[in-house]
């Protein structure tokens, strides 16, 4: 409402408002809806959560202040330091696969001409799949006795591992499920691939370059800023996983393998916060986390510049 | 003497083209080859999906068999689960969470954008390099203040925390909308104010149905995102009445499936029905769908 009353009647305060003041006021109207929600959603928020993991606080009673005693306790707990492993772990095996496969996927798509368009859809069908449904499909899929995975490879001579029982075996498996949501990965190397201009694969090939080598010095090196980013919002992604393990081994049930193989750092922090309701160290690990995706995200960037081309630098 | 000289040029030149044909010939089968892991591929891709809707047809019996087709087809189990289960209640939730967060944020989203593309302020920088930081942060650090903020506003257990934070706009999408205003001539909009247009109007029906492609985009992926989302829904609902499909499925899941009533055929037959709609979507809007990926970046 306020945004229309200031928007529609700048002409009636013309006379005591100069342009430029004009502009910000509508600009500011405009934006408003966006510093509201900063406000409420975010800045406040990020406040009360630092204010919160200095406390303990259980939401029934009013927080209690304990000074540093939630982050001191980040360092002693043996299943905080076990779920950020099994995060950290995972993402080592998530990241380089999806892009190795998301790469392999998106080459083969660009040689093939009109087709591709038939099988890009095909790609990104998994990713529309809302994922309790992945997961609920996947417990079958990755079933050790009787799913599909196991009994492919059987087809191929090799006794398959317990993908969902074997605490081992957990976090590669559900690695092997995210894969096939790699689609939107795929879409993007893709559009990259196309941007590539032709007639440096002329020069090379005119220069007596294998397509192995043209893949190397040619391809991958123009296309690295989309590696790039897709590296840093895939780690990103893969440190937070939630919804599929938490549908594949918590909620009612209790699995036990999984409850410790596949305690991601988000699960734990759920259950911290809304099932043994410990908001003060729950928000704890919240900031934690922060802390490590910015110094990863730091890292890769630093990283990056030594491998990632960027066009005209 | 030097007329031959000049034909084995010629000849040279007349013969050149011969050497490209086993190359054109390896590129057909340099394409075959491909066509033929990508067709291998999408029987890999495909598998899943078609193990879960034959298995979702089949007897408790049979349900595990590893069989392409159910014999016999088990209609009754989508039946039962409608039975079983409040699956028109999940679905109209859903529905109405998924509406009402893709409208708010479509609308808020290009009201914001217009703000930090068209209009020239101090400031206004800051502000948008603010939006994009806040991209940084882990949903994980706001979680638990904003469901106090809720909780303080008397919503949990409604479906209002689901959608009503979208109308205040969502970083991601405020940024791509202002890439596509970046790209319209600010001659335009100048020419209307001249015309006597309000801010408002050039917004509304100058930036709004020039965006059109863009909105779409923003709507279609915010679908999407609520209509797959568990966590939200997790955190604020308790009543199985107000429960989201996918909630709803978890909740299925634990009740019929492990540690359960051992009924799984019904559990997958409510996996297709959580699924069939987004597909729907999904095959009606591709066109939205591919060019939000590639164009953004959009984690679909």
């Amino acid at each position: 409402m306020a945004t229309k009353s200031l928007v529609t009647r700048p002409s009636v305060r013309q006379g005591r408002v100069t342009p430029q003041q004009r502009e910000l006021f509508a600009g500011l109207a405009f934006i408003s809806p966006w510093i509201i929600g900063f406000l409420i959603f975010t800045a406040g928020p990020m406040v009360i959560s630092l204010g919160l993991s200095l406390t303990d606080y259980d939401v029934l009673n009013p927080p209690e202040f304990v000074g540093f005693e939630n982050y001191q306790r980040l360092f002693t707990d043996p299943r905080l330091g076990l779920s950020l492993a099994n995060s950290f772990i995972y993402a080592l095996l998530h990241v380089p696969s999806v892009i190795i496969v998301a790469l392999g996927l998106a080459l083969l798509l660009n040689r093939v001409g009109r087709a591709a368009g038939f099988f890009r859809t095909i790609f990104y069908l998994p990713s529309v799949t809302p994922a309790v449904a992945v997961a609920t499909l996947w417990l079958w899929i990755l079933n050790p006795r009787i799913g599909l995975v196991n009994q492919g490879l059987a087809l191929l001579g090799m006794q398959g591992p317990g993908w969902t029982t074997d605490p081992v075996w957990i976090k590669p498996g559900i690695a092997l499920m995210s894969l096939w949501a790699v689609g939107s990965t795929v879409i993007l190397y893709l559009a990259a691939l196309k941007n590539v201009p032709n007639e440096l694969y002329e020069a090379a090939r005119i220069d007596g370059a294998n397509s192995w080598q043209q893949l190397l010095r040619i391809t991958i090196p123009l296309i690295s800023p989309t590696i790039f980013f897709t590296l840093i919002v895939n780690t990103i992604g893969a440190l937070q996983i939630f919804t599929e393990v938490y549908t594949m081994f918590f909620g009612n049930m209790s699995s036990g393998a999984a409850s410790s193989a596949g305690l991601f750092y988000n699960i734990y922090l759920f259950r911290q916060a809304f099932e043994f309701l410990r908001m003060g160290y729950a928000s704890a690990m919240a900031w934690l986390l922060f802390f490590i995706i910015l110094i990863l995200t730091f890292i890769q960037l630093r990283v990056s510049k030594r491998w990632v081309y960027y066009e005209g630098s | 003497m030097i007329n031959t000289g000049n034909d084995s040029v010629l000849q040279a030149q007349l013969r050149e083209p011969a050497p490209r044909q086993p190359i054109r010939v390896r590129g057909t089968l340099i394409k075959a080859v491909f066509l033929f892991l990508l067709v291998l591929c999408t029987i890999l891709f495909l598998a899943p999906f078609i193990w879960l809707v034959s298995a979702s047809l089949k007897t408790r019996a049979e349900v595990f068999n590893n069989e392409l087709l159910p014999n016999p087809v088990a209609w009754q189990n989508y039946i039962y689960v409608w039975q079983a289960a409040p699956m028109l209640t999940w679905l109209r939730n859903s529905l109405v969470v998924g509406v009402l967060a893709s409208a708010a944020v479509t609308v808020s989203c290009s009201l914001i954008a217009f703000g930090f593309s068209y209009f020239r302020f101090r400031g206004r920088d800051t502000l948008f390099g603010l939006v994009l930081a806040t991209m940084m942060l882990p949903g994980v650090v706001t979680m638990i203040p904003v469901f106090l903020v809720w909780r303080s506003l008397g919503q949990i257990n409604t479906l209002t925390p689901l959608w009503a934070s979208n109308l205040f706009g969502s970083a991601f999408y405020i940024f791509m909308i202002r890439q596509f205003y970046l790209g319209l001539p600010r001659e335009l909009f100048e020419a209307a104010r001249v015309d006597g247009a309000s801010y408002f109007d050039l917004w509304r029906v100058i930036a709004l149905p020039l965006t059109r492609t863009a909105l779409i985009v923003v709507f279609i992926f915010e679908f999407k995102a609520s209509w797959t989302d568990l966590v939200k829904p997790l955190i604020y609902l308790q009543n199985t009445n107000l429960f989201t499909l996918p909630l709803g499925l978890k909740s299925i899941l634990d009740q019929f499936g492990q540690g359960g009533e051992m009924q799984w055929e019904v559990v997958l037959a409510a996996s297709v029905i959580v699924t069939v709609p987004m597909i729907i979507i999904f095959f009606i809007g591709q066109r939205y769908f591919m060019d939000g990926i590639a164009t953004t970046g959009i984690k679909g």
